[in-house]
């Protein structure tokens, strides 16, 4: 028996795909064109795979290289159809699975680390608590007048998603995350 | 800028316009296909001043795509087709998306309005490197008349090199004005793209070894062998004969190996031969060639080809594993696979055809269910009967098959012996109707003194139909041969299968008189409904030196069998003689009803 490759779709595939899905981190080198991005997000859109995460800059200025760093979650059969459709994409120079690749370096995951800002009003005891658990966590205030702080976090996803978890209760209005930058542990470039 | 001027390296200044036209003749195309209009004038204007590219008018921009992929097919070379903003480049979405599905190399160039007002909802604005960049193997919107040049070249290389296909240059007004510097093709094309070409010989090494010990092997090829140029066709051709393997092949590949050959067994998947998709099934070691595993050549997947090791050639990465899973994937031009395959072959193998006699004798049981007959009628023309004397009055000669989307098309395929590549277009992918009318005339204007056939339903040829007028312009003697069933035949066998055969909007109330509407054109009609009368119908089609409307009418309510039903595996196929109405009416479940 042939194991079950793909998502729904087309006309045969009544199966289910077996794999457990997984989150990876998928470095694209590509030129820094006009219309590349939209390449980028409409292959994920077209062809239905999940963008969890994706941040883009240009990283090359002499030969205007960019560097797409995309959070997706799919089976490794999946994962592997996307790194191969995305390398058809012409203006793609390279893609890397940081994921598969961290596995091979026989490390758990690659570095994987986002920044937000996070806004927070409010008076008395909650404004000293608020205070209290940034430094905990290694916040920085970029902004505050008497009733407000605007906190800079910098870390992992987890620990983001935990201080915002704790910083609801106490007058948190307003979130801005900048997706996930990452590269491969380790003396060896990419 | 005078002092750059080099009349041998052919970098000269020039307008946008001109280096259009330029770029075209340096890219060695002699015909495009067009329809003008405001965004495109300059370029029109250049065309008229000169001859060494000839400009065929179409009268729907779609046609324009599909003539250019019919001559593109037929070729090998790339199609080019030149449309006007807005609506001009709307109406090349289907022909863009059709050649992506079927890796056809076009090239599509648009006008667009000037950069000055690109993005103000200006007249006959779209945006049209958004709307065709899924629809393209690649784009661009040209902002600077110095990048035109540069940009035409690579957009030539890109759709004819690789795994081919359309891509689209959307050049706005104000830069087919401008003047800029003129560069002739240049070899270094961008880095990012490479297409590997030679398959890594290791894996070559551990198929040609699987291979010599299959007990019961095939190959399966598709169109993959066909756009890597005749040679590969003759590699084919050589690696059977070397093996002694039984071949199919999927629609798009129909002609790399001739009909007539022993180790043909008819085309595989939904419509295919039974003992084509039986030996898929039954199958130890499968070699597919350019070719990807679509949902039409498999049938249900998890049932698919069980007990094989699969090896998979294709030039593009993502083709391997996606739907099946190769136990040898080789990523490379399938013509230079083919080639060290058959090297190796001869060097490593001693082949052992007495081996494979149990496995042939077993196609030949399969065969003799003649999986493709049908109830022969003295009265009525029975559709695929028309094929077959079709083909038999045709055979000789150079012939060009195209069609249009239906049973028709199905029934040609089965029917129908392909000798050679490249003489069969047919719109597989995508599936448009209306692709054969305009793809035949493409293919004649590319071959004069061909006999280019399209063989239409009623349905889809009404939807292209207006390409009579430009067949007629230029002279194209293109025949329009139509089976004339009054349905839209395969919509309404599938409602028969799936639908209580409730037979909703699939009949057509008001057919145009075809014979009536060819001399209206200034083309020839010819009406034929009696067997007999068949014949002598056909030798007048052929002899007309006119475009010709033939309509040929056939029994309306044939089905094409054999069938894999939806959700159904190759083992399971519907044979004409098992089919009768109450099989029809149950063969597919609850769950293959909700597939296409
Ligand atoms: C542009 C387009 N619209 C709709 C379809 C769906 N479709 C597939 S076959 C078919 C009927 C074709 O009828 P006809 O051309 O008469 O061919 P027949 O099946 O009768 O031989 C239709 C509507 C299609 N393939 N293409
Ligand atoms: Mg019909």
């Amino acid at each position: 028996m042939n194991a079950q490759l793909q998502p729904t779709g087309s006309a045969y595939f009544i199966a289910r795909d077996l794999q457990q899905p997984e989150s990876h981190t998928l470095s694209v080198i590509v030129d820094n064109e006009p219309g590349v991005l939209a390449r980028v997000i409409g292959l994920f859109s077209g062809r239905g795979y999940n963008i969890e995460s994706l941040t883009v800059s240009e990283t090359e200025h002499q030969s205007h290289l960019s560097r797409i760093t995309i959070v997706t979650r799919g089976t490794a059969h999946v994962l592997d159809q996307i790194r191969h459709q995305l390398e058809r994409i012409v203006p793609v120079h390279r893609v890397v699975d940081l994921s598969v690749r961290a596995t091979e370096l026989g490390q758990e995951r690659p570095l994987e680390r986002e920044l937000a800002l996070v806004k927070v009003v409010g008076t008395g005891e909650n404004r000293v608590e608020a205070l209290r658990l940034a430094e905990a966590f290694r916040a920085s205030v970029i902004d505050a007048n008497t009733e407000h702080f605007i906190f800079e976090i910098t870390g992992k996803v987890s620990k983001i998603e935990q201080f915002i978890t704790i910083m609801r209760p106490l007058g948190l209005i307003e979130i801005c995350r900048t997706g996930v930058a990452a590269m491969n542990r380790g003396p060896e470039g990419m | 800028m005078e002092s750059m001027s080099n009349a041998t390296s052919g970098t000269r200044e020039m307008s946008g316009a001109e280096m259009v036209v330029q770029a075209l003749k340096d890219n060695g195309v002699e015909h495009i296909f067009g329809y003008p209009g405001g965004a495109v004038l300059p370029i029109y204007d250049e065309l008229f001043q000169q001859e060494e590219v000839q400009h065929i008018l179409v009268r729907h921009e779609q046609g324009a795509g599909h003539a250019a992929e019919g001559y593109a097919r037929s070729t090998g070379r790339a199609g080019v087709m030149l449309v006007t903003s807005g609506p001009g480049a709307t109406n090349a979405v289907t022909p863009l998306q059709d050649a992506l599905m079927d890796s056809i190399p076009l090239v599509c160039i648009s006008g667009q309005v000037p950069t000055t007002l690109i993005g103000s909802d200006a007249f006959q604005e779209a945006d049209t490197v958004g709307i065709t960049r899924p629809c393209t193997k690649h784009n661009w919107l040209v902002r600077d008349v110095n990048e035109l040049a540069a940009i035409l070249h690579e957009a030539f290389h890109i759709a004819t090199t690789g795994r081919p296909g359309p891509v689209l240059v959307d050049i706005p007004k104000d830069v087919q004005f401008a003047r800029g510097i003129y560069t002739p093709p240049q070899p270094a094309p961008r880095t990012s793209y490479q297409p590997k070409l030679e398959g890594d010989l290791e894996a070559i090494r551990q198929a040609v070894a699987l291979m010599a010990t299959a007990k019961r092997p095939v190959i399966y090829s598709g169109g993959g062998v066909i756009n890597a140029g005749p040679q590969a066709s003759a590699l084919l051709r050589e690696l059977v004969e070397l093996t002694g393997f039984p071949i199919t092949s999927t629609l798009m590949g129909l002609g790399a190996y001739p009909a007539s050959g022993p180790a043909w067994l008819g085309m595989l998947g939904m419509h295919g031969s039974y003992e084509a998709n039986m030996v898929m099934h039954d199958c130890d070691v499968m070699l597919c060639v350019g070719a990807r595993f679509d949902d039409r050549i498999t049938g249900r997947l998890n049932a698919f080809s069980p007990h094989s090791k699969k090896i998979h050639i294709d030039i593009d990465p993502s083709s391997i594993n996606k739907t099946v899973r190769a136990d040898v994937g080789i990523i490379g031009d399938c013509g230079r696979v083919l080639d060290e395959m058959v090297s190796l072959w001869r060097e490593t193998v001693t082949a052992d055809h007495a081996a494979l006699r149990p496995w042939w004798s077993q196609i030949e049981q399969w065969r003799a269910r003649d999986s493709f007959a049908f109830r022969p009628n003295r009265d009525v023309i029975m559709p695929q009967y028309a094929i077959q004397r079709l083909y038999e009055m045709s055979k000789g000669r150079k012939t060009f098959i195209t069609t249009e989307v239906g049973q028709h098309q199905m029934w040609a395929a089965q029917h129908y012996g392909f000798e050679e590549p490249n003489r069969w277009m047919t719109s597989g992918g995508l599936g448009t109707m209306g692709y054969g009318l305009p793809a035949a005339l493409g293919v004649q204007i590319a071959h004069p003194d061909a006999l280019v056939i399209d063989i239409a339903g009623d349905a889809s040829v009404q939807m292209t139909m207006q390409e009579m007028s430009t067949a007629v312009q230029y002279e194209a003697p293109i025949k329009i041969f139509i089976l004339n069933n009054q349905y839209m035949g395969m919509v309404r066998q599938w409602q028969q299968l799936l639908h209580g055969n409730r037979l909703s909007h699939s009949y057509t109330e008001a057919m145009p008189d075809f014979v009536k509407l060819a001399e209206a054109y200034g083309g020839h009609g010819i009406r034929c409904d009696k067997p007999d009368e068949l014949d002598d119908a056909i030798n007048e089609m052929i002899a007309v030196k006119k475009p010709v409307l033939f309509d040929c009418r056939v029994a309306n309510l044939a089905n094409c069998f054999p069938m894999i039903p939806s959700g159904k595996a190759h083992n399971e196929m519907l044979l004409p003689d098992e089919a009768t109405d109450e099989v029809v009416a149950t063969a597919i479940d609850a769950k293959g009803k909700m597939l296409v």
